[in-house]
């Protein structure tokens, strides 16, 4: 039973860090290859403060809002610039984070934090909130997806330069499509860091990175459902094959590539071509079907 | 007649080439003014330092007596201005109904954070119709862009630019690409609009259509004016004669 707790725990925090590089990503339509980042500035934020006697739930809201106040400063600084800008700076400030965390005593340097309280939970309870916390906030964008905001998402990730020709503040819908995802992933870090109960530079890396847009591409960028289900596949998939483990940097780009190329609408898109009952045939310019 | 465009000394500069030199236009509420010239005239270049997406080396933008030139394209679009683009930019995710609809909307995606909020489309949806059965294209509001023929994504852009109810509707070559029939019902939806207040600078290659519609006419050479002024009088300027017929276009 305890193993199956492990794995839904695992698979409920994946999911959650996937949503919210979701809601930059799918929605909106900005890449970021430093999401890794954010579930770290949680993670340690939470850690600790755990480690000072801070109670597990209060962790969580200062971890979301450290993680949204770095995601806040890296989105003022870069969404203003030219579209894929954002990708570059993200991936530098991943590389900067470790670089510091590494550094630094004071984030117990390469040795990480080890010892983190428990959640005082226990493993079932845990596992419950995590799971709490992943629905709703699949809950949430779900919503947003219907609400005027996620009309607006949907336009710029469409074309940023019409929507802001409609008279659309699109640095502002990017700003605010950043820092919920980066405070979201900073949710996710406190429970990263309450569920193995040792952060250190190595779990926030590149590689965690890459993965977590990977469950993003493969669930079909945008699509919620789609993103829950390959996250919690892709989640634990190394848990359960050591190879993919092993090779995680290359399968996980491998899986990217290969669905970039075969179905860049991910399992989501693939899913509805598969049962729309009706193809449609997309004529590939406008001749005289009028 | 109050002012509602005013362009003054406007110069672009693209390395080397002068888009638009020393341009100056004035635009009156309530006129229709056909703004033509050869192609590379600098047209589009002049629309695009109206709306804010191209920066003029030198030379400021006033609409409604208000400098806009430093501010940006989504706040000039929000002080009254619409643009129907040349090369047509749809939303290829959205319906022809969606792509109207979210500019029907402009007061509910003002504010960012309020749009969160707010989930009823209905009315915009209504009024998308209005406007896209406008420009007769009420037969095809749940397609896809990327299905439609260009004549049809041409009427799509002006759908779009009317549904953000502008002072000064910016129209740049949108009979280019329709059928003779199109363009002339077009153009009398031109007139229409025009003839019910709405002020417009209409870019157009079509002399035919721009003479029947257009009372007033700017002409543009080379990224110089060349005229201004009512349409039988520019027509039979030498100069204006000269551009068009001297470089070959029509
Ligand atoms: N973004 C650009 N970069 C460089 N040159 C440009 C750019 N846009 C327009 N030009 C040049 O400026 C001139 C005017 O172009 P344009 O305004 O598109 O003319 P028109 O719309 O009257 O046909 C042309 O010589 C064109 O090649
Ligand atoms: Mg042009």
């Amino acid at each position: 039973m305890s193993y199956e707790i492990t794995l839904m725990t695992t698979m409920a925090i994946s999911v959650l860090f996937a949503l919210s590089l979701n809601f930059i990503t799918g929605f909106c339509g900005q890449i970021s290859l430093g999401h890794a980042a954010f579930l770290g500035a949680g993670a340690y934020t939470s850690a600790m403060l755990s480690k000072a006697d801070v109670p597990f739930l209060f962790t969580i809201p200062a971890a979301a809002i450290c993680a949204a106040m770095l995601g806040a400063i890296i989105g003022l600084a870069s969404l203003r610039v030219r579209h894929d800008f954002l990708a570059i700076t993200t991936m530098g400030v991943g590389f900067l984070f470790v670089g510091i965390i590494r550094q630094q005593d004071f984030f117990g340097g390469e040795i990480g934090i080890a010892g983190i309280p428990s959640s005082g939970f226990g493993k079932g309870g845990f596992m419950l909130i995590c799971i709490a916390l992943a629905l709703t906030f699949a809950a949430f964008s779900l919503y947003v997806r219907r609400s005027w905001m996620g009309f607006v998402f949907k336009s710029i990730a469409d074309n940023e330069d019409v929507t802001r020709v409609l008279g659309i503040d699109v640095s502002r819908y990017k700003l605010i499509a950043f820092i919920i995802g980066t405070g979201t992933a900073g949710v996710a870090g406190a429970l990263y860091a309450h569920h193995f109960r040792f952060v250190g530079p190595d779990s926030f890396g590149f590689v965690e990175s890459i993965s977590v847009l990977a469950m993003v591409i493969v669930g079909g960028i945008g699509s919620v459902w789609g993103v829950i289900f390959a996250a919690a596949l892709l989640s634990v998939l190394p848990m359960l094959v050591q190879f993919i483990d092993d090779y995680k940097l290359l399968f996980y780009s491998g899986l990217l590539f290969a669905m970039m190329r075969f179905s860049p609408d991910g399992i989501a898109g693939l899913c509805t071509r598969l049962f729309s009952s009706i193809p449609r045939r997309v004529p590939d310019n406008g001749g005289n079907n009028r | 007649m109050t002012e509602i465009l005013h362009v003054r000394d406007v110069t672009v500069r693209f390395g080397g080439v002068y888009a638009v030199q020393n341009v100056d236009l004035r635009i009156n509420n309530g006129e229709l003014i056909g703004f033509i010239g050869p192609n590379g005239a600098g047209k589009t270049t002049l629309m695009r330092v109206i709306t804010g997406i191209v920066q003029p080396q030198s030379g400021r933008v006033f609409l409604q007596g208000v400098d806009i030139t430093d501010k940006a394209t989504h706040l000039r679009i929000r002080a009254g201005l619409a643009l129907a683009q040349q090369i047509v930019q749809p939303l290829r995710a959205l319906t022809l109904l969606d792509n109207v609809a979210i500019a029907c909307g402009s007061d509910k995606t003002r504010h960012a954070l309020k749009s969160m909020w707010v989930t009823d489309i209905r009315s915009e949806r209504a009024q998308a119709r209005e406007l896209l059965a406008r420009v007769g294209l009420s037969h095809v509001v749940d397609e896809l862009p990327g299905t439609m023929p260009l004549g049809y994504l041409k009427r799509l852009e002006v759908a779009r630019a009317l549904a953000l109810n502008p002072r000064l509707l910016l129209l740049d070559e949108p009979l280019a690409g329709l059928s003779q029939k199109e363009a002339a019902s077009l153009a009398d939806l031109i007139a229409t609009l025009n003839a019910d207040g709405q002020t417009i600078l209409l870019i157009e290659h079509n002399l035919r259509e721009v003479m029947r519609i257009c009372p007033t006419l700017y002409v543009q050479d080379n990224g110089k004016s060349l005229a201004f002024g009512k349409t039988d009088q520019v027509m039979s300027d030498p100069n204006v004669r000269n551009a068009y017929l001297g470089v070959g276009h029509a």
